[in-house]
């Protein structure tokens, strides 16, 4: 019952999925880094002590922010945008031009959000 | 457009565990919007007097427990440190976790060939987000339910 791809890591890598794939790729690395950082977050907050201390030196580290920042904010209007897509079939026809939206709301919102993580990490 | 519908009538369209997890995860993508705006809302009437700034009002809204806003410019904790918000709070942790493990499953059906690891996944997920959402809500509860313990 196993399945048979037979495509290699290079061959993925050449699939011109263009714009659609790409927030494919970004919903899915987003999903996994708030998978892995929302598991660590939990488990240290119930471990606490020396532990729980570190990982919150790390949360608090302004990359680590803007990469959490990332994550979420993508997965969360991009998965919007699947929603709607999805629960209202009709506007497939318009796929494209829900994913120009897509980053015409994600673009501004995260840089300001990276212009002020950046800025108070400088010492505001 | 084709004059033939294009839609199967709901009893041909295999309503399976599948098809079942793949409407949860759109519907909790959806109610998650609408507890993390709840949690917003909450903190900015809450938190409207003390000028609290929107890097805490949103911390709030991605998980509103007092734990969370702990190390920020609130004076008082205690008018957070409801059962309405640990209820909130609770919802939103388990739609998370749920949603979150199904999204790893379908990520790791991409990638895993064989299907008994397949199966191991699933069972691995399984108590993953079991274990998880009792963690979770055992936090959530305990300086409400355990006060000073």
């Amino acid at each position: 019952m196993s399945l048979k791809r037979n495509v290699s890591l290079a061959t993925g890598l050449r699939y011109k999925g263009q714009g659609p794939m790409l927030t494919f790729v970004l919903h899915r690395i987003g999903g996994l880094g708030m998978a892995i950082f929302v598991t660590v977050h939990i488990l240290a907050s119930f471990l606490g002590g020396e532990l729980g201390v570190f990982l919150n030196t790390v949360y608090e580290n302004w990359l680590f922010q803007i990469f959490v920042f990332f994550c979420a904010l993508f997965h969360a209007i991009n998965g919007l945008r699947i929603t709607i897509l999805d629960l209202f079939p009709k506007l497939l026809e318009h796929s494209r031009e829900a994913i120009w939206i897509e980053w015409a709301v994600f673009v501004p919102v995260f840089g300001i959000a990276v212009l002020v993580i950046v800025q108070s990490a400088l010492g505001g | 457009m084709a004059s033939k519908s294009r839609s199967l009538p709901l009893t041909k369209r295999g309503l399976n565990f599948e098809m079942m997890m793949w409407l949860f995860t759109r519907l909790s993508a959806l109610a998650m919007y609408g507890l993390i705006l709840v949690a917003i809302a909450g903190a900015l009437i809450m938190g409207a007097r003390t000028q609290m700034n929107m890097a805490d009002v949103l911390r709030w809204g991605f998980m509103p427990n007092p734990n969370h806003v702990q190390s920020t410019d609130i004076p008082a904790l205690e008018p957070w440190a409801t059962p309405f918000w640990a209820v909130t709070a609770s919802l939103l942790l388990i739609v998370a976790v749920a949603h979150g493990v199904h999204g790893l499953v379908v990520i790791a059906d991409d990638y895993i060939v064989s299907a008994n690891g397949r199966k191991i996944v699933r069972l691995l997920s399984i108590i993953m987000m079991i274990s998880m959402t009792l963690i979770g809500l055992y936090i959530l509860w305990r300086d409400i339910l355990f006060p000073a313990g």
